[in-house]
């Protein structure tokens, strides 16, 4: 790490700049063939397209019914965002703060739980919460993700409580203000750095989630971006010209969130993983 | 709070002893009693929909590993270590799932690592374009594998035949996702390209908190970079690469959606991962009895390789 910059660095420079173009290689190719006809697609994979298919973008927005599909999307991700913050930043606040047994308890159980694959939950999950009409419904899939969710954003919240210092609520307390005043006007607004990552964590992960909601919405017309790709995909396998175009108009939000969220983004990830 | 008021408020006025030693008692009771409430209504929701969800179907899932449950019938009969049995003996797509999923997993975790440090190690530079670069090789990570595994699919079959004919490298001329072997790296490829950059963003963080001024001393002391890199570096990352390793172990252990779209588990079933197999034995088949017991299986590995990562880092915490 020499503080100059140094002929060797240029070289080094040069190769990373030439791993990167390497890295967005897949990108070039589907972004520059979703503007292609089918038959260029065919014969001219490489090329940049000769003249530009907008109709591809109109026809697959239509055919995916994008703006449901996105709609239902944004509506799940945010739900599931704000009851996982509400009820978990309070659920890790009291065993935080109530000392007892069983405040720590139900946190080993919270965490212990982050284990479990979704795969050992999801059969019995399916078949047992008909009968608690949480399928087909989005409102039961925004329950879900908040069960599913709820282990690790506790464990998030958890470890970031216990380094706010307990006097200040205690002032709170003694000037008359009841445990929801302290926890939603004194703690609450305390916990912006970690509700950040959790919401960065928990919004890529159900955003880009496909199994679950694959397996709880069973109508058409509740189907998230990832379930109609999927269900797109599949029905015109081959057909290029279309999929591409519904494929970079999959991606085109995640994108706009990374480039509009970046440093949070990266911040909040790393921070996620390393606990 | 008012309740407690109220009495504080009338205590005065009672003279006996007693009573006022009764109302003493019942004030500690009230307060327990409250107490009690709110850390129920704090805990309570979020508790309730985890039970709900994650704890009671985990729970009945490992019943129904040893049941002929189907799903259709009303009737679930016990039948013990059969489905184990069956899976042991008898169902070779599960244990060549298995064989398989074990084997992509030393793969992907030998080459997500690999790649990652490396990445990190070169954005790490005093390089102009290292913040872009950073940018570059981590999206991939932000998209979800659903869709990644479709990009591919486009990139192995008409892309690489592209590449193959402009340059005429036989490598890129292969039926990548029509073979069996080739399709197995093609998933590796895309998990690698997938996970790469969340690595590196990990060694990233692990890289800056070297102290500058050991490397210096080092490197007047006469070490040169490959010695700097082998004594002082890596031990100062190890950490960092214990938190890697295991992530990547599981993330690769369970992967699904790349398998899913990307090959289907084809050709012929032979890159068919476990999370995979157990999808379609539960809602293809419709044989949930034999899907939870491979549940129940998966569970199990994929709990010890978490308790030993735990204890691992358990460990070096206490050493350092």
């Amino acid at each position: 790490m020499d503080k100059k910059y140094t002929g060797k660095t240029f070289t080094v420079e040069i190769l990373a700049i030439l791993l990167g173009l390497v890295f967005l290689v897949p990108f070039y190719y589907v972004f520059s063939n979703s503007l292609k006809t089918f038959a260029e697609i065919l014969t001219n994979t490489s090329a940049l397209p000769s003249v530009l298919q907008f109709e591809n973008y109109i026809n697959a927005f239509k055919q995916l019914n994008y703006l449901k599909a996105f709609t239902n999307s944004l509506i799940i991700t945010v739900a599931s965002n704000v009851v996982l913050v509400v009820f978990c930043s309070m659920a890790a606040y009291m065993l935080v703060r109530t000392k007892k047994k069983i405040s720590n308890v139900i946190f080993m159980i919270f965490v212990a739980a982050m284990v479990i694959p979704f795969q050992s939950i999801m059969i019995p999950l399916i078949k047992t919460t008909s009968s608690l009409g949480l399928l087909n419904s989005v409102w039961g899939l925004v329950i879900m993700y908040l069960g599913f969710g709820s282990g690790m954003t506790i464990f998030l919240y958890h470890g970031f409580i216990k380094g706010i210092p307990v006097e200040l609520e205690e002032a709170a307390i003694i000037d008359g203000c009841t445990p929801f005043g302290v926890f939603w006007k004194i703690v609450f607004p305390l916990l912006k750095p970690i509700t950040v990552t959790v919401v960065i964590l928990n919004s890529l992960w159900i955003w880009n989630d496909f199994l679950l909601p694959q397996l709880v919405l069973q109508d058409a017309s509740l189907r998230t971006i990832p379930m109609a790709t999927f269900f797109f995909f599949g029905q015109y396998t081959k057909q290029w010209d279309l999929a591409l175009a519904g494929l970079v108009l999959s991606i085109i939000p995640l994108l706009i969130f990374f480039f509009s969220m970046q440093k949070h983004i990266i911040k909040g990830i790393t921070s996620g993983s390393i606990k | 709070m008012n309740n407690i008021k109220l009495e504080n408020a009338n205590s005065p006025v009672i003279k006996d002893k007693n009573s006022a030693i009764s109302t003493k008692a019942s004030l500690k009771a009230n307060r327990k009693f409250k107490k009690a409430g709110l850390f129920t209504l704090f805990v309570g929701p979020a508790f309730l929909a985890f039970a709900v969800i994650v704890l009671i179907p985990f729970f009945t899932g490992i019943y129904y590993a040893f049941t002929d449950w189907n799903g259709v019938t009303g009737n679930v009969a016990w039948v013990g270590l059969d489905n184990f049995k069956y899976l042991f003996t008898e169902d070779k797509q599960f244990q060549r799932s298995f064989l398989l999923t074990i084997k992509y997993t030393l793969v992907a975790i030998i080459l997500t690592n690999v790649v990652g440090f490396g990445l990190a190690l070169l954005v790490s530079q005093k390089l102009k374009t290292k913040n872009i670069l950073r940018t570059v090789f981590f999206m991939p990570n932000l998209i979800g594998g659903l869709l990644l595994g479709f990009i591919w699919q486009f990139i192995f079959i008409k892309g690489f035949e592209s590449i193959g004919s402009i340059t005429g490298l036989s490598l890129f001329e292969l039926p990548w996702l029509g073979d069996e072997k080739t399709a197995f790296w093609g998933i590796v490829i895309v998990s690698v390209w997938q996970g790469a950059g969340y690595i590196m963003l990990i060694y990233l963080a692990a890289l800056q908190n070297v102290p500058q001024d050991i490397v210096e001393a080092a490197k007047i002391d006469g070490a040169n970079k490959w010695q700097v890199l082998r004594h002082i570096t890596m031990p100062m990352v190890a950490p960092a690469v214990t938190i890697s390793l295991f992530l990547t172990i599981s993330s690769s252990f369970k992967i699904f959606d790349v398998n899913l779209s990307l090959t289907n588990g084809g050709p012929f079933k032979s890159t068919e991962m476990l999370a995979l197999n157990i999808y379609t034995e539960a809602f293809v088949n419709n044989r949930y009895g034999l899907g939870e017991a491979k549940a129940l299986i998966f569970f199990l590995v994929v709990a010890a390789i978490t308790i030993i990562q735990v204890t691992i880092t358990k460990k070096r915490e206490v050493e350092s």
